[in-house]
């Protein structure tokens, strides 16, 4: 596949309008992608990907329709949007209220993700060699098992609607980490670098080449080791400090989906969920502390959650989400705001040409606080310091969490003392929020390459700035 | 062109660009997706996709790639020979390559309804409506699912093999004054899936999860409903039956060993029958014909699930659970049946809240939760599986065999193969009900489950 493909969208656009809709658009999408994956010195899996296709949706009255197919043809686009349209009617059958889209300023543009080194033009025979490297230097500093693993995609995207758009968007993501895991007696310790799932971007492969994972897997290797002897965590009320990476899924999960105003609306009240948050209370109701300031930005350089356009159409624009700890934005598409009776969109995507644009985060993540992280311990006489995910769950109205991290250290009077094995916090957003008294200004951006969300199943990718805070009276320690 | 045929060109093309020598498997699957979603009781997002995709992995000169596309067309499918070819050149040695699947015949499989396969939007809208409508004006939400799937199979070994499947499932809540419901059923068969007779299952569920009670954290006695005990099957299968977990030593299975309650006999069944999961293709990703496979037989641990790499780790054979993930991630049953108990009357299937396969169950508890769903369990030790979670879709206390009062969500934190440990299961409802998957691709046939404990961890409150 070469050239754009604004054709084949405007076929299949103008194909739903000619079969009954009211508005239509469609994306032609193209995604590469590369994966590689070591244990213990050796590649355990290489693969590549390409896909290639048409997504188009179509709005017939009041309803609904999505069809996709594999094949770029004329006939095909055509077909598609015939199809996405006659989808649309059956939905009326079970018809909701009308259905208004919020305007998105129209127009043709093109964007693409800043990138210094081209991540597909890296070698496999590189990308294997610093694979095995890592690998093996976890290996040979102790874990019994060393794990790697890299990712690449690379999307073009020809976006065309019957508002007028034409967008095409070229978007390189890559990233990756290292694992070391320690066997004990009916126990098991794993150390992960940089994060539980790697570190990744909208960069090329100097994203990458900053990770120095093999400079950093032996640490894993000892650390894994040395927890399955460490004391546990201890179980009761504390203060709690998170680390960056810690804090980055605890945003995600605690105030990124339950900001989705999909959720909030009831349309994921059957699989993923609906959220505690009630739009009567948008612009007053108090989330967290006055340290909690939350912005939804996609226009941060190089993380994974941002973009030129969202898959409607809306331009990148950075919004709060919360502002001095109170709740004053959502995450939004065309329909749900026009529902809500907001004027802005703009978090709108899709896994791929085969999967119907929703909402979905961004870049949700916090503005940097006043301290640093030594600040935080040097201030805290009796607590907990915790970071690196090892699980998370989180009720279905994204209030009552449980986290599970890789590692812990006491703190006593104002410094880091024993490592602690099995950290585990649990809580209601609400009031851990609420709770966030010190917020270090050591922002780092993580990426999620992994949120489930959907029917069928997505997979999106979003990015979350994060730096260490302290929240008080936290229960942890919570074990089976 | 056929997927069959669509198969053997590719391994033609990897022949006569890689040599004689080079090893080659190709799956070609033609897969046709429908869901039918609701909220708010409106369809709200309503969606199809027909998908062709090529995968083919090669090993060559010692070194493995892998590699797929939808483009089917000669440009395409040579584009994906070429850049797997080179990028195995390019790889380093893979010295864990477990060879080819030598021709070998497929096990009689299921076949699939045609009807399901061709079913229509229409078609699942109108059950949509019937769910909407039985629900007696609560809100509604869930899917009408219909999927169909054409595949074939050839490897530079010779075994070539193809088949179809076609599945449907129905997933909904009712919800009433904060209160969900829940009801599912999947089948090889939309036919089977009665939109009304769901819709009202999940209502009464809503109905009677009204003013729920808060109750203190601790251990307390249960009644897992089908849908809570398909989470324990999935649970256990994707990180104690695992080929590649127990291989690498971190799974809790022991193969002979006596690790579950007598009570307990759990299958993994891929191809249908009677009692089964609605039925997938007939083979895996490495050409191994699927068949049935018992993981635990009256309590004791007898089967590990493996593609070929878990297995030539171990110095076992291949169960035919070779996935594109399952050399990462490992191998894993999909087709998960717990083998029901004795059967019991089953009375109104739409009335209370508790589902058929409960209701003897209920009757024989003194005290303790009958607990419908969990939700969001993740792994926080896999070694001994201790699972946290929440419930969801209704809790109820129930005192002297009665249904007293409804409870609040609680998150629990529990190790699931502990909990049907020897001695632990206090009954199996006579009907296993047959679920869709949810999340992983995994189909159950579960009935509901009496335990002796179950460690709740924290409740409305924290």
């Amino acid at each position: 596949m070469s050239g754009n493909h604004f054709d084949e969208a405007c076929t299949a656009v103008q194909a739903a309008l000619d079969a009954g809709a009211r508005y239509a658009d469609a994306r032609v999408m193209l995604r590469r992608s590369e994966a590689m994956s070591a244990r213990d010195g050796d590649i355990e899996d290489v693969s590549s990907v390409e896909s290639a296709g048409i997504g188009v949706r179509a709005l017939v009255g009041s309803s609904w329709g999505f069809y996709a197919v594999p094949d770029l043809s004329d006939s095909a686009a055509r077909a598609a949007g015939r199809r996405a349209a006659q989808i649309a009617a059956a939905s009326a059958m079970v018809p909701g209220p009308a259905i208004d889209l919020v305007p998105t300023g129209a127009g043709e543009a093109e964007w693409a993700s800043p990138c210094e080194i081209d991540p597909l033009s890296v070698s496999l025979s590189t990308k294997g060699d610093l694979l095995v490297a890592a690998t093996g230097a976890a290996k040979a500093a102790g874990a019994d098992l060393a794990e790697g693993l890299l990712q690449v995609w690379d999307t073009r995207k020809w976006f065309v609607s019957s508002d007028g758009h034409r967008i095409d968007q070229h978007i390189r993501e890559c990233g990756g980490g290292v694992w070391a895991s320690a066997f004990g007696d009916g126990e098991i310790q794993r150390r992960s670098w940089p994060s539980h799932r790697g570190q990744y971007g909208t960069r090329g492969w100097e994203l990458v080449d900053g990770l120095d994972l093999v400079e950093n897997a032996p640490r894993m290797a000892e650390e894994a080791r040395q927890l399955l002897t460490a004391p546990l965590c201890p179980s009761g009320e504390t203060t709690l400090v998170l680390g960056d990476e810690q804090l980055a899924l605890q945003i995600h999960e605690s105030v990124g989906h339950a900001i989705e105003l999909d959720r909030i609306l009831g349309w994921e009240a059957a699989f993923a969920g609906t959220s505690w948050l009630d739009l009567d209370q948008l612009g007053t109701l108090r989330y967290g502390s006055d340290l909690m300031n939350i912005t939804i930005d996609p226009t941060i350089p190089g993380a994974l959650g941002s973009f030129g356009y969202d898959d409607e159409g809306t331009p990148a624009v950075k919004r709060d989400a919360v502002r001095n700890g109170r709740w004053v934005g959502v995450l939004a598409g065309r329909d749900s705001a026009a529902v809500a009776g907001l004027d802005y969109a703009g978090s709108v995507r899709a896994d791929g040409w085969a999967r119907l644009p929703m909402v979905r985060m961004t870049n949700v993540g916090l503005e940097p606080g006043p301290h640093t992280l030594d600040e935080i311990i040097a201030a805290t006489d009796d607590g907990v310091f915790m970071d690196i995910n090892r699980s998370w769950s989180i009720d279905d109205r994204r209030l009552n969490f449980q986290f599970g991290c890789e590692i812990g250290y006491e703190i006593k009077n104002g410094k880091r003392g024993r490592m602690l094995r099995n950290p585990t916090y649990t809580g209601i957003g609400p009031k851990f929020w609420r709770s966030m008294d010190m917020l270090s200004s050591e922002i780092v951006s993580w990426g999620t390459p992994n949120c489930g969300k959907g029917q069928p199943a997505q997979i999106g990718h979003t990015g979350h700035p994060a730096a260490p805070a302290r929240f008080t009276n936290v229960r942890v320690g919570v074990r089976g | 062109m056929s997927e069959l045929a669509l198969a053997g060109r590719v391994v033609e093309l990897v022949r006569s660009a890689a040599g004689p020598l080079a090893e080659a498997e190709v799956v070609v699957s033609h897969v046709a997706e429908a869901l039918t979603r609701f909220a708010n009781s409106a369809i709200h997002q309503n969606v199809a996709d027909a998908t062709t995709t090529v995968r083919l992995r090669l090993h060559h000169d010692g070194r493995t790639a892998s590699g797929s596309t939808t483009r089917t067309d000669a440009d395409g499918l040579q584009a994906l020979v070429e850049r797997t070819i080179a990028a195995a050149r390019l790889t380093p040695p893979d010295t864990s390559w477990p060879g080819l699947t030598p021709p070998t015949a497929l096990h009689p499989y299921e076949e699939l309804d045609e009807a399901t396969a061709r079913a229509t939007p229409e078609e699942r809208a109108a059950r949509v409506r019937e769910f909407v409508a039985a629900a007696g004006g609560l809100e509604t939400a869930g899917f009408c699912r219909t999927n169909y799937a054409s595949a074939a199979f050839a490897n530079t070994a010779g075994q070539a093999v193809e088949g179809r499947f076609a599945e449907a499932a129905m997933d909904g809540i009712g919800r009433a004054n904060g209160a969900d419901g829940v009801a599912r059923l999947a089948s090889g068969r939309l036919a089977d899936i009665d939109g009304a007779v769901l819709g009202a299952r999940a209502a009464a569920k809503a109905r009677a999860g009204g003013q729920p009670i808060e109750l203190p954290p601790g251990r307390y006695e249960v009644v897992l409903e089908p849908d809570a005990v398909a989470d324990v099957l999935a649970n256990m299968a994707a990180f104690g039956f695992n080929g590649k977990s127990f291989a690498q030593r971190q799974s809790f299975a022991e193969l002979g060993a006596q690790q579950f309650d007598s009570a307990v006999t759990l299958l993994d069944e891929p191809i249908g029958g009677p009692g089964a999961p609605a039925p997938d293709l007939p083979f895996d990703t490495e050409g191994t014909p699927r068949a049935s496979l018992t993981l635990v037989a009256e309590g004791t641990t007898v089967g590990i699930t493996h593609d070929r790499s878990s297995a030539a780790q171990v110095g076992a054979v291949s169960t035919g659970h070779g996935s594109p993930a399952s050399r990462g991630w490992g191998p894993y049953g999909t087709h998960l049946r717990l083998a029901p108990g004795p059967a019991t009357p089953v009375g109104d299937a739409t009335a209370g809240p508790t589902a058929e396969s409960s209701r003897a169950l209920v009757a024989n508890m003194e005290r303790g939760l009958l607990i419908t769903d969990f939700w969001y369990t993740r792994v926080l030790d896999q070694k001994s599986l201790v699972i946290t979670g929440l419930t969801r879709n209704g809790v109820w206390l129930v005192e002297n065999g009665e249904v007293t009062a409804a409870v609040s969500n609680m998150r629990f934190t529990q190790s699931y193969p502990q909990a049907l440990g020897p001695g632990t299961v206090l009954g199996i409802g006579g009907e296993a009900i047959m679920l869709p998957d949810r999340w992983s691709g995994v189909r159950y046939v579960a009935p509901a489950v009496h335990l002796t404990s179950w460690n709740l961890t924290g409740n409305a409150s924290g």
